[in-house]
Order: C-alpha cells, then structure tokens, then sequence
C-alpha cells in the first residue's frame, strides 16, 4: 500500500522532470508558476482539507512571504537563501499570531476573522506604498537574484533553472505533506473535522492541533510567496488581495479536498482551464465559473476526492 | 477504600435555571456508581462538569485528591475520566477500527481492537461508523470509553435504544469493566441499575436527593415520590 502511494508521487515528480524537455518555453513559464502556487494550495489543503477549517485569508500569509523576500533581497541587501529563510521565519510567526487568535473563533466566525486580517493586510501593504510600491509592485533587479550556492553561481533568471527549483520546491511540500497526513497529527486532524467534541473527549488538545495545521499551511503560504517574488521578481499587491485567499480554496476544491495531490491538479487544471477560455472568449472567467459549478454539482468531492471514493480507496 | 472522585458545592447555573445546585459527591475505587432521576434532573449536566464539558459555576471537582476544577476537558481525559455522549458521538465517516484506533490514541496504526470484542463489534471492524445500526454506535460508543483504559468510566444512558439481547450482553460487560475500573452510570432502566450498582445516587432538580445500596434507595419514600412512582 505504501509502495502504491510512494509510486504514484513519484510518478508525478518524475513526469513533471520530464515535462521541460517537450514543452515549448511558454509552457516552462507557465509550469513553473503552477508549481510555485502548487506549494501554497498544498499548504491550504492541510487547514482546509484535513482539519476542517476554512480559511478566507491566506493572502497574508502568501503576501508575508511575499515581500519578506522581496524587501529582503531589495532593501535588506539579503542573498537570495538568507530570504527564502527569512520569509519562512516570518510566515512562522505571523501564521502563529494570528492562528492564537483566529481559532478562538470557528465555523463562519473563522472564515470572517481570518478574511478581516488579511484585508487588513492588504491595506496595510497600500498604506506602506512608498515602501512596498503598492499594485504597480517591487521588481526585483536581475543581479539581485544571482547568488552563489555550494561555489555554484545560481542565476534565477534562467528559466531552466527556475523550472528545476519550483520542482524541488512542490517535491519537497508534496513529501512534507504525505508526511504529516499520515502521521499522527494528519490522523487527528481529520477526526478534528470529523468530530471536534469527540475528539477533545478522548483527551486530544484540540486547540493546540489546530494551531499546528494553521501555521503548517500558513508557512507553505510564505514560502510559496517568497518563491512567487524571488523565481519571478515581481511582488506586488494584487498577490496579497482577496482574490489570492479565494485562488487555493478553488484549487483545492477543483482537485480535491483531504486528497495530498489534489491541490496540485487542481491549481493545474485551473491555469488550463483559464488558458484554455481566454484562446476564444473574452469572458474567460465567466467559463471558468460555469466549469467550476458543474464541477461542484457532479464532482462534489473534486476530482481526485471522487476518484478515492470510487475506485482507489487507498489514496492518500 | 480510597476515594477516586469527589465534588465540593458543586453548581452549574443556566441563566435562572439551577440545573446542579451544591452538589457534595463521592465515588470509591472500584465500585459501580448509578445516578439515577426524572428527566431534566441535572445528570447529564452534572456528569459533564466532572469531564470538563462544561465549566461549573461554583465548586470543586477532585479526582484522585487532586483538583481538576480548572483542567480543560482534554487533559482530564488523559488523567483518566472517560466520557461517552448521551447522544451518541462517534465519527461517522470513518471506519469503525479507526474510531477505537482514534480513542487509544493510535490513529491510523494497528491499535487493538480488544474493546471492540468486549462490546461484541469486534466482526464489524472494517464498515463504516455511520452505518452501524443505532445500538451498535451505542457500542462502539462504549468500546470507545473502554479504549481509552480510563481509571473513571462515565456512561451517560449507555443502553438507551439497545435491545432486550444487547442489554443483557451489557451487564456483563459492565461486570466485566468494573473489576478494574471505576464506573459512573446514569440510567434510566432500574431493573439494570438495581442489579448492577453497588451505590445509587438519586438527583432531583439539581440536588442529590437520596442516596445509598440499591436497597436503601429503593426502599425510600421521598424517592418514590420523585422518581419511581412515575418511572
Ligand atoms: N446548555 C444548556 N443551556 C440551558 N439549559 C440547559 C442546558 N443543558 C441543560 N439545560 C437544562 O438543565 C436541566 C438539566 O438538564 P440535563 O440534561 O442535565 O438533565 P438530565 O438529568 O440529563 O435529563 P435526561 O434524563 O433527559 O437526560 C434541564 O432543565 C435542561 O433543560
Ligand atoms: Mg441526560
């Protein structure tokens, strides 16, 4: 069983390695993006998916990591490594104050909280605009985004190379992810969304669980938000708007919720799909939505959770 | 005899409403406790601030000489006072292994499914919770209490909706859990409280009205008037 599932992951990785040896340029590019984002919806689908929580504000999260290494690499004069550490230690924190206090609340008046913070977020980002240059954005010089590693010279313009890094970047999270969903910790949070009152009876910290699954995703969040602002050079505010805390929520629910790779699919399926629309209509949006709706009536569990639940029960 | 629970002056206050009102209670090592009263008498309520469900509104609560007043429910679990739900909560997505798994603090893994032979579910491991026939999730509610290997096992009207049969099976398994646990039985089948509990505490209103052997409890008047006249 073990072996099914570390092969069908593997599967992926490999396919995905292989991917940049067909695919035209654009389709690097696009890929990339994709797997960048992929790390966030994974990240999402641990609070989402497995705890039961749902979460209208992972923009600040993404945005923390965002800018921690945006600003870091430009006005912190930090290589590229020191930022991706520095956003990771940011996303810890910031995930960690505001799950002490979102998780007081749950069901709706979660949902409300955490979309509160991160508007508030999203203003502070505008109110600081000398600093973070607010929609029109910080972009990042190509000479800051050379830096060596191990006496290599890494050039993250390099397209190629960027590839490769976002790859390692979703193996890592999908590993990261298989990891704590079949640990104990992805056993409880699940009876968590099952049943919460049960599960604090049979002597399981409920609050402290769900805190550790908040700031899990939320620093998946980060660290796919320094990856956006470092692989890309560009950090601007329309990536810590609303729409940014709705984009995983979608990505999950399309590929599947409580499913390790359904995010990754989904996140996929919906740069496609968008793609795809824009080729003929200008309302790309409005076909994505009716896609979406459709998915929701046939598909409720997403596409993978559907898969599970007819035909292979053992994914994870 | 040592004394494994005891509550001081303790009181829960909905509003206007005194659903437990200055209640001093204790409960021996070893033996087989039945609370017994009308509906609405405060039992529920009572048990639920002895596992932390709810938090009184005066008093003390002591489990093995030690105050728990302040505990959150999870820890008083830990320090061994299992509670099964009067209205029956288990996870009804999951399988029914997995709901012991879950209550032995084995999630996922291969925990031993001994509490659900003692219920006699051990055959229906594999179906899922929410399929089970109601009687069977009262079980499997209890194998759930049993897993946790609690010093204090709580049932909250644990053979409500069962059948002649499965009450019988119960007896025995309660028998069975009380030569090395402690149990708190609320009841409304007196045949069953009667043969069972070496002790019958009789609350009324939120007070504790009676209490002694099944024999003293039976044989009193004031109790006959609230409860056994009109039961
Ligand atoms: N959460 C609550 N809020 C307000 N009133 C409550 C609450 N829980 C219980 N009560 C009231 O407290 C009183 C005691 O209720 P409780 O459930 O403890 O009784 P019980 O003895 O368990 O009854 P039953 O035999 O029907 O289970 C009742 O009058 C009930 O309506
Ligand atoms: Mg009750």
């Amino acid at each position: 069983m073990t072996a099914r599932v570390l092969l069908l992951h593997g599967a992926v990785i490999v396919a995905l390695f292989l991917l940049q040896f067909v695919a035209s340029d654009y389709a690097v590019l696009t890929a990339t993006r994709i797997m960048v984002l992929a790390v966030y919806a994974l990240g999402y689908n641990i609070l989402f998916g497995y705890a039961g929580l749902l979460s209208l504000g992972h923009a600040m999260f993404f945005a923390t990591g965002l800018y921690a290494a945006a600003l870091g690499v430009t006005r912190l004069g930090m290589a590229v490594p020191e930022a991706f550490l520095f956003a990771a230690v940011c996303g810890v924190i910031v995930s960690t104050v505001i799950g002490l206090i979102a998780l007081r609340a749950s069901g709706v008046a979660f949902m409300i909280v955490t979309l509160m913070f991160s508007q508030a977020a999203f203003l502070t980002v505008l109110y600081f605009g000398d600093i973070t240059r607010g929609d029109e954005g910080i972009v990042i010089k190509d000479d800051q985004r050379v830096f060596s590693l191990f006496g290599h010279v890494v050039n993250l313009a390099d397209p190629v190379l960027r590839y490769n890094i976002a790859l390692v970047f979703l193996a890592l999270a999908i590993a990261a992810c298989l990891a704590v969903v079949r640990s104990k910790i992805g056993h409880v949070l699940v009876a968590i969304r099952e049943n919460e009152n049960r599960t604090a009876m049979l002597g399981y910290d409920v609050k402290r669980y769900k805190l550790i699954a908040f700031v899990l995703s939320g620093s998946f969040a980060a660290f796919s938000g320094a990856a956006y602002a470092l692989l890309f050079a560009y950090a601007g505010s329309t990536l810590a708007s609303i729409q940014y805390s709705i984009h995983p929520l979608l990505w999950t629910l399309l590929g599947g919720a409580a499913t390790v790779l359904g995010p990754v699919l989904g996140t996929a399926l919906m740069f496609l799909l968008v793609d795809f629309a824009s080729g003929f209509t200008s309302a790309s949006l409005l076909f994505v939505g009716v896609v979406l709706i459709l998915l929701v009536l046939f598909f409720p569990k997403g596409i993978l959770g559907t898969l599970r639940q007819r035909l292979w029960r053992w994914l994870p | 005899m040592t004394v494994l629970l005891e509550t001081r002056g303790l009181s829960k206050n909905f509003g206007g409403l005194k659903a437990v009102s200055d209640v001093n209670f204790r409960v021996e090592k070893g033996e087989v406790r039945a609370v017994i009263g009308p509906n609405g008498a405060g039992k529920t309520t009572f048990v639920s601030l002895i596992s932390g469900r709810i938090a009184p509104s005066a008093g003390t609560i002591l489990f093995e000489g030690e105050d728990v007043t302040e505990l959150p429910a999870y820890a008083r679990v830990q320090k061994g006072i299992a509670y099964t739900f009067q209205i029956t909560s288990i996870y009804q997505n999951l399988s029914v292994a997995e709901n012991v798994a879950l209550a032995a603090h084995q999630p996922g893994g291969r925990a031993s499914l001994e509490p659900l032979a003692r219920v006699g579910l051990a055959d229906r491991a594999s179906q899922i919770a929410g399929t089970l026939a109601y009687g069977h999730q009262r079980l499997l509610e209890v194998a759930m209490g049993l897993a946790l290997k609690p010093k204090l096992l709580i049932l909250d009207e644990p053979t409500q909706g069962l059948s002649d049969a499965e009450i019988d099976n119960f007896i025995t398994l309660v028998r069975d859990v009380a030569r090395d646990e402690t149990v708190l039985l609320i009841e409304h089948n007196m045949p069953l409280v009667m043969e069972l509990a070496h002790r019958i505490t009789v609350l009324d209103r939120g007070s504790i009205l009676a209490e002694g052997t099944p024999q003293e409890v039976h044989a009193n008047a004031a109790v006959q008037a609230a409860y056994l006249g009109t039961g």
